[in-house]
């Protein structure tokens, strides 16, 4: 199949049913649509079970820090503008470690897309409480529930400036794979959280959770140019929980407000560096 | 022989600090040698501010204790630093903001009384350019050349046309109110224009700047804080005409995974903070280490721990540079002396880096990187640009070990990108391929691959400079910006027919372990001279020699060395 050519040969070590499956499917899909090779990508993983998969795809890749994929990821793409980047993350990985990253990822706008492996739980760690465990939410390191309000990726993603807003579903496959060719098109910084059921540590929002409650916002009527509407649909949570595009604007990128990265400039990375000359920087020193 | 030492001291707010390096300016190109230093406190206004600026026809590398001309701009000025005025000094004092009669100085000082606001006044009104009306002053005291003062000020407010000739005509009612009212002016020292070019005039901080431009610097992550805010706005201002990108992040932690994120990609990173910031960063710092990642970090040293004090200096930090982060890997440590030395250096680095494929650290100070030196222009096509065992795009490869294990310890770099194979960086520990790895065997190959790195530059590290002559009575040892005040001592010890030589220590990691060792061998009146409070250095070089040192002339006030303390101690010790 030609999907496998974005496949390694290394043994995966997620659970069996994990949720990471849906994710790793639908972005070699996403790939293959967009016609892009494995050479066309940079990935950049956190640390979690979500970043194992740096060992499983063939694109270039960096296995960074925990909660610290996104920092890596822009300086990369601001060192080469040409290279699609994506960040691999975990819910506890972007919203724990990770949350002022993310906040000033999201407002400098840059082209690159973050994906949020959203268990709610901490997998690789065995299962203590994350930033988006419900209310009440038993774990190991909150034996009598969890007692602090879960951060919504959602509404912070619209709060923090971030100009494509999606949610996804691993249990559905073929739209999630839609909406990664339309975050990864996007121009700018794009945002889909990804509900990925944890089969192992996770017995609340399991598969069959989202199955009776997810239905899909471009079904509803929902218009993803109006950033009220899409506030307003972030915070439906509940028995009914929306996926698909809450919001997305175009707004200049980064890589354009800065004069030495227009499109007419090389990437950093192909600059000449071998003769540079600074006798006229001398100048006001003197 | 011409050393002359103005001081200007004052409230924080009133622009101290560009009229010192105004006046710095024009004493470079009226033709001397100048070494400045400025003090100021952590705060915007109301603290004192001092800058000094030391000026000689002869080489100098450092401050010295006497002030030869004060410009008072209040009594606080006064009463800080009458003690450090010189038998024959000139005081220019503010008398409308000091009481003429209450001024206590000791005799053989000269008196020079302006009404520094009522002349700024004249000009527009405000009290602001009174530091102007200072330095026209200094100038008519010292007969200097109007002339040269007027260029440098133009320069100075280059663009800003009004300002440029206001102060140029706050600088000449000062320098006229001189020559009309002190027909007779008592004062030995004297500036007249010679025909030197005495080069540029360099922080520590500006040397790194054009050192990482001449190397490549491509992308630069910087969070502010003093003392390399300097730098941040260098590359703030020149990055679209250089090309070099320049990102404020939202934190330390962000900027150096920016950095490493753009070094993955091929471009030369870099980024700069104190111990504050580095502290943040040293997760991050081990990243760079395991994933092989090139970066060069600028660590310009403060006193701490914590806060600190924020706007002095210190070299405390040299422990926790060489063991910052967990576990062990190859990290390259320099501390150049002087903004020479930052210059080459910051080549270097880059290149180590990118040859070694590790971080390699600069670690500077407060003292280094934001004094003024007068340095001759750099003869920067001397510097070589070295990428280390990079492929390019052209490689054809079957299969691709990023991590292969060499002898040498350095494997083939890809830069994303480049079409024909792709791999991967791993922050947990891998295989030769980039793949998470557990086994034992690995691990340990793993391991002792990036070490031989170290070895293998531990074998071309160059030696360290002596200065003096290879057999003295006395020998000093100092390590990054200690050289200049020790360079000091020495000569003021030599007139005294005290004979030292002085070991300079820039590679601290590696460390020149073999040659420090036979260097000190024999060696019975041995000085350590630090700015810290436990001897970091004395320690790693009985680390790594096992020659302890027994005298130390340790400093940890925030405050720099000054050349005196230094010939003192060795004849308390010695004579
Ligand atoms: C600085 C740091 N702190 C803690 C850890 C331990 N740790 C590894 S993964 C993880 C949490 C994983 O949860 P999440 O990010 O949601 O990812 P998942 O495993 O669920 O995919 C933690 C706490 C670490 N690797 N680094």
């Amino acid at each position: 199949m030609e999907i496998d050519k974005f496949k390694t040969e290394e043994k995966v070590t997620w659970c069996q049913g994990c949720g990471n499956f849906g994710i790793w499917v639908a972005l070699r899909q996403a790939f293959l649509e967009l016609g892009w090779g494995p050479e066309d990508v940079l990935l950049v993983y956190g640390i979690g079970c979500h970043g194992h998969m740096i060992n499983y795809l063939n694109n270039y890749g960096f296995d960074a820090l925990h909660g610290r994929g996104l920092p890596l990821a822009q300086g990369a793409k601001l060192a080469n503008k040409n290279l699609n980047v994506i960040v691999i993350a975990g819910d506890g990985d972007q919203f724990g470690e990770g949350g002022n990253h993310f906040i000033h990822a999201a407002r400098r706008n840059l082209d690159i897309t973050c994906i949020i492996h959203d268990n709610q739980i901490y997998g690789l760690t065995v299962g203590q409480t994350s930033p988006t465990s419900e209310k009440g939410f038993v774990t190991k390191s909150t034996p009598h529930g969890a007692p602090d309000q879960p951060v919504n990726p959602i509404s912070l993603s619209l709060a923090s400036e971030a100009s494509f807003v999606a949610r996804g579903f691993s249990g559905d496959v073929k739209h999630l794979t839609k909406l990664f060719v339309d975050g990864l098109k996007h121009k700018g910084f794009s945002v889909i959280d990804v509900l990925q059921p944890c089969v192992t540590l996770n017995h609340l929002n399991t598969f069959q959770y989202f199955f009776q409650r997810v239905y899909k916002l471009d079904e509803a009527g929902h218009n993803h140019n109006d950033k009220i509407s899409a506030f307003t649909k972030s915070f439906e949570w509940g028995d009914k929980i929306p996926i698909g595009l809450f919001y997305k604007e175009e707004r200049p990128i980064l890589e354009e407000l800065l004069p030495q990265l227009k499109p007419e400039e090389k990437s950093l990375v192909d600059q000449d560096i071998y003769n540079i000359e600074i006798k006229s920087l001398f100048e006001e020193f003197k | 022989m011409i050393d002359l030492t103005w001081k200007i001291g004052g409230e924080a707010g009133y622009g101290i600090m560009s009229s010192g390096l105004i006046f710095a300016k024009a004493a470079l190109r009226s033709g001397y040698f100048i070494y400045d230093l400025n003090e100021y406190p952590s705060l915007i206004r109301g603290g004192h501010n001092t800058y000094t600026v030391r000026i000689s026809d002869g080489e100098i590398y450092s401050q010295v204790k006497p002030v030869n001309l004060l410009v008072a701009l209040n009594q606080n000025a006064i009463d800080f630093h009458k003690d450090e005025l010189s038998q024959g000094a000139a005081l220019i004092v503010n008398t409308d903001k000091v009481d003429q009669e209450k001024i206590k100085i000791s005799k053989g000082v000269n008196l020079f009384p302006v009404p520094l606001i009522k002349l700024a006044k004249e000009v527009d009104g405000k009290e602001i350019m009174m530091n102007t009306v200072a330095i026209g002053a200094s100038m008519a005291l010292l007969k200097g050349d109007f002339e040269v003062l007027t260029e440098v000020i133009k320069d100075f407010f280059k663009g800003k046309e009004k300002i440029e000739e206001l102060n140029i005509k706050a600088a000449k009612l000062g320098f006229d109110f001189i020559k009309n009212n002190f027909n007779k002016i008592e004062f030995s020292f004297s500036l007249p224009k010679k025909n030197r070019d005495n080069g540029m005039l360099l922080t520590g901080n500006d040397a790194i700047a054009l050192g990482a431009v001449k190397a490549g610097l491509k992308f630069f992550a910087c969070y502010p804080m003093t003392p390399i805010n300097s730098l941040l706005a260098y590359f703030a201002k020149q990055g679209p005409e250089l090309k070099i990108v320049y990102i404020q992040p939202e934190d330390e932690i962000s900027g150096i995974n920016m950095a490493i994120g753009a070094s993955f990609a091929g471009a030369r990173s870099m980024v700069a903070t104190s111990g504050g910031g580095f502290s943040l960063m040293t997760e991050a710092f081990g990243l760079a280490g395991i994933t092989e990642t090139p970066l060069v970090i600028i660590e310009g040293q403060r006193p701490g721990p914590a806060t600190g004090l924020p706007t002095w200096g210190a070299q405390g930090d040299l422990r926790f540079v060489l063991h910052a982060a967990q576990d062990d890997f190859p990290r390259i440590v320099l501390a150049p002396g002087d903004p020479e030395e930052c210059f080459w250096l910051t080549i270097e680095a880059f290149n180590l880096a990118e040859i070694y494929q590790a971080p390699a650290v600069i670690l500077t100070d407060k003292h280094l990187g934001e004094s003024h030196q007068s340095v001759a222009d750099f003869e920067d096509s001397k510097a070589k640009i070295d990428r280390g065992f990079m492929l390019s795009k052209d490689d054809q490869l079957k299969e691709y070990k990023r991590y292969q294990f060499t002898e040498n310890g350095i494997s083939p770099r890809g830069i994303p990108g480049r079409k024909g194979f792709t791999f991967r960086a791993n922050s947990d520990e891998h295989n030769e391929y980039g793949f998470s790895n557990e086994e034992a065997e690995v691990r340990k190959n793993q391991v002792e691959k990036r070490m031989r790195k170290m070895e293998t530059l531990a074998k071309k590290i160059p030696n360290p400079n002596i200065y003096g002559p290879d057999k003295a009575e006395f020998t000093l040892i100092g390590w990054g910006s200690a050289k200049g005040p020790i360079l000091e001592a020495q000569k003021a010890l030599e007139t005294e027919n005290v004979k030292t030589n002085f070991l300079h220590l820039t590679y601290m990691n590696p460390f020149p372990s073999q040659f420090v060792a036979d260097f000190l061998k024999g060696k019975k009146n041995v000085l350590m001279v630090e700015q810290n409070s436990t001897a970091q250095c004395a320690g790693l070089i009985r680390e790594r020699t096992g020659i302890t040192i027994k005298n130390h002339l340790l400093k940890y006030d925030g405050r720099p060395f000054f050349p005196e303390e230094i010939a003192e101690k060795v004849k308390e010790l010695w004579k």
